[in-house]
């Protein structure tokens, strides 16, 4: 009975039963994926190179990244390479910055040192966790890297803040640092979202987008409610 | 093809020892009928056979192969939700209709984790945040008063949501657990569905907390009995059909169990984060200065108006 409806398909495809791929033709072309090698210098051992060579190429990488999340277009360069300096340098920086905050005591004051980083880092990873539970597609530490990356325009309204509170202190301070924090938030979040939004399932795009709104949000928050002594 | 009188309803404990027999059969714990269908059809059928597809298969469309416990594609199956049926429990979550059972009607076998865990984080922070806000907006007219953003409430916020969400359904599902093994006629969810319930239940308490700035004492308690009601009904209507059939005293007094731990979970909120802080101001400081006649004066009337029992 098999052989019946094979003789009978064999009929109908009978032009093309003699186009077969056989041994003996080569197959051109290369099957493997180039691992992104971009400088020349791939092919020899980096070891000989100058120090200052090393540093410079790792710190204009950083760099680049810098200026891609700033302008963030559909541009695949920050997920193709991550690193997780970038991160690291920002994460410490605002850290940094909120402390020298006001308190009445030990406890009742702004986030301490250690909590700012816990929360960067460890919602970084819920996100990425969520999202890859979601049926992402996008690797743990690309994600963690432009989720790291993406807290610039934070950093830098905590250092205008900072600033404006050296100024004053009074309401006009508080509403310019209000405008600026919430112009620097929307633009994190659209710049996240830029660059995450395409890995994600298309049904679930404001499940995975909720919790980076989430995290910015607490961020945010944390830079405006910071009051200096 | 499987014998006539196998397809015949039978009762629960031989199609327990079917199961015993057969370790491997698929079964689900929600609906006996369903269970028997799994039972026969995983005796009837070899190992990986899965048959032709008939209408009993379509009965168990929601089950598939469970991955391995140490296996990411294991927590995977708790996130398979799309974005218009979470939309959509939530909606169920606010409307407690008397016909409709959270759990049947809107989680239909497919319990997530997206709902419960992100919705706690958002209360933990909302409550967090309000707290502070509220705290500011009450004490604008002190001017003693130095702004700090408590962030430690975010902390102890957070536990209690968490602690909340996940302890009180281990424990009812423990509960009902133990229930079903003296009475056979109580039902039970599994334990992801318990924490599903509980977790969109808890979601009314986020507006909740929002609108609790507003600093109309009567306004609160009232915002708070009418969201303690809603979620409260929620949670009776997802588990009175599980205790319909048990003795009445053990049914009243764990449908009183659940109402009251959610009242009190509220009430305690609004205490601890949102309290109008009784009127301790400090007594007529006697080197008061001239430019600050306003500590002189007691505190404005609508923080300190006691509660109407």
């Amino acid at each position: 009975m098999a052989e019946a409806e094979e003789s009978r398909a064999g009929g109908v495809f009978a032009g093309l039963s003699d186009v077969s791929i056989s041994e003996d033709i080569p197959v051109e072309g290369e099957i493997t994926v180039p691992v992104g090698s971009h400088s020349p210098d791939e092919d020899y051992s980096t070891l000989d190179e100058p120090v200052k060579d090393t540093i410079m190429r790792d710190l204009k990488a950083v760099g680049k990244k810098f200026v891609h999340v700033m302008y963030p277009k559909k541009s695949s360069a920050l997920l193709r390479d991550w690193d997780l300096w970038g991160p690291l340098v920002l994460c410490v920086s605002l850290a940094l910055m909120l402390q020298g905050g006001s308190a009445d005591s030990k406890e009742d004051g702004g986030p301490q040192f250690a909590e700012v980083f816990v929360i960067i880092w460890f919602g970084a990873v819920v996100i990425t966790l969520n999202s890859k539970l979601l049926g992402g597609t996008i690797s743990f530490f690309q994600s963690l890297c432009v989720l790291g990356y993406c807290v610039l325009p934070l950093t830098v309204a905590m250092l205008v803040c900072r600033l404006v509170l050296l100024a004053s202190s009074g309401t006009v301070s508080f509403i310019v640092r209000l405008v600026v924090v919430m112009a620097m938030f929307g633009w994190s979040t659209l710049a996240s979202t830029a660059f995450l939004a395409d890995s994600q399932p298309p049904n679930r795009k404001a499940l995975v987008v909720y919790p980076i709104f989430l995290f910015y949000f607490i961020i945010s928050w944390m830079i405006l409610t910071f009051t200096p002594q | 093809m499987a014998a006539p009188d196998e397809l015949q309803f039978r009762e629960f404990d031989e199609a327990a020892d079917l199961l015993a027999g057969n370790p491997d059969a698929t079964t689900t714990s929600i609906n006996e009928r369903q269970s028997h269908v799994a039972v026969n059809m995983s005796a009837d059928y070899e190992e990986g056979e899965l048959g032709e597809e008939t209408d009993k298969t379509e009965l168990l469309s929601g089950q598939k192969k469970q991955p391995s416990f140490w296996t990411f594609e294991y927590y995977q199956t708790f996130f398979d939700v799309d974005t218009y049926q979470v939309l959509d429990r939530i909606k169920g979550s606010l409307l407690p209709l008397p016909g409709k059972n959270f759990v049947r009607h809107h989680l239909r076998n497919n319990p997530d984790l997206y709902g419960p865990f992100w919705i706690c984080a958002t209360l933990a922070f909302t409550l967090a945040i309000g707290s502070n806000v509220a705290h500011a907006l009450e004490k604008r007219g002190d001017p003693s008063f130095h702004y700090s953003p408590q962030f430690h409430k975010v902390t102890i916020a957070g536990l209690i949501t968490y602690c909340y969400a996940w302890l009180v359904p281990l424990a009812l599902w423990g509960y009902l657990q133990w229930r079903k093994g003296l009475s056979i006629h109580v039902g039970s969810y599994s334990f992801l569905e318990t924490v599903c319930v509980y977790g969109y239940s808890l979601f009314v308490y986020i507006p909740t907390s929002i609108l609790w700035l507003i600093p109309a004492s009567w306004l609160q308690w009232l915002l708070l009995a009418f969201a303690a009601a809603l979620s409260g009904s929620i949670l009776v209507l997802a588990f009175w059909p599980l205790l319909r059939s048990d003795s009445k005293p053990a049914t009243l007094a764990t449908l009183a169990a659940i109402v009251s731990l959610h009242v009190l979970l509220a009430v305690g909120c609004k205490l601890y984060f949102f309290q109008t802080l009784p009127s301790t101001i400090p007594p007529v400081h006697p080197l008061v200065t001239a430019q600050h006649p306003t500590v002189l004066l007691p505190r404005p009337a609508n923080a300190s108006v006691p509660l109407h029992h």
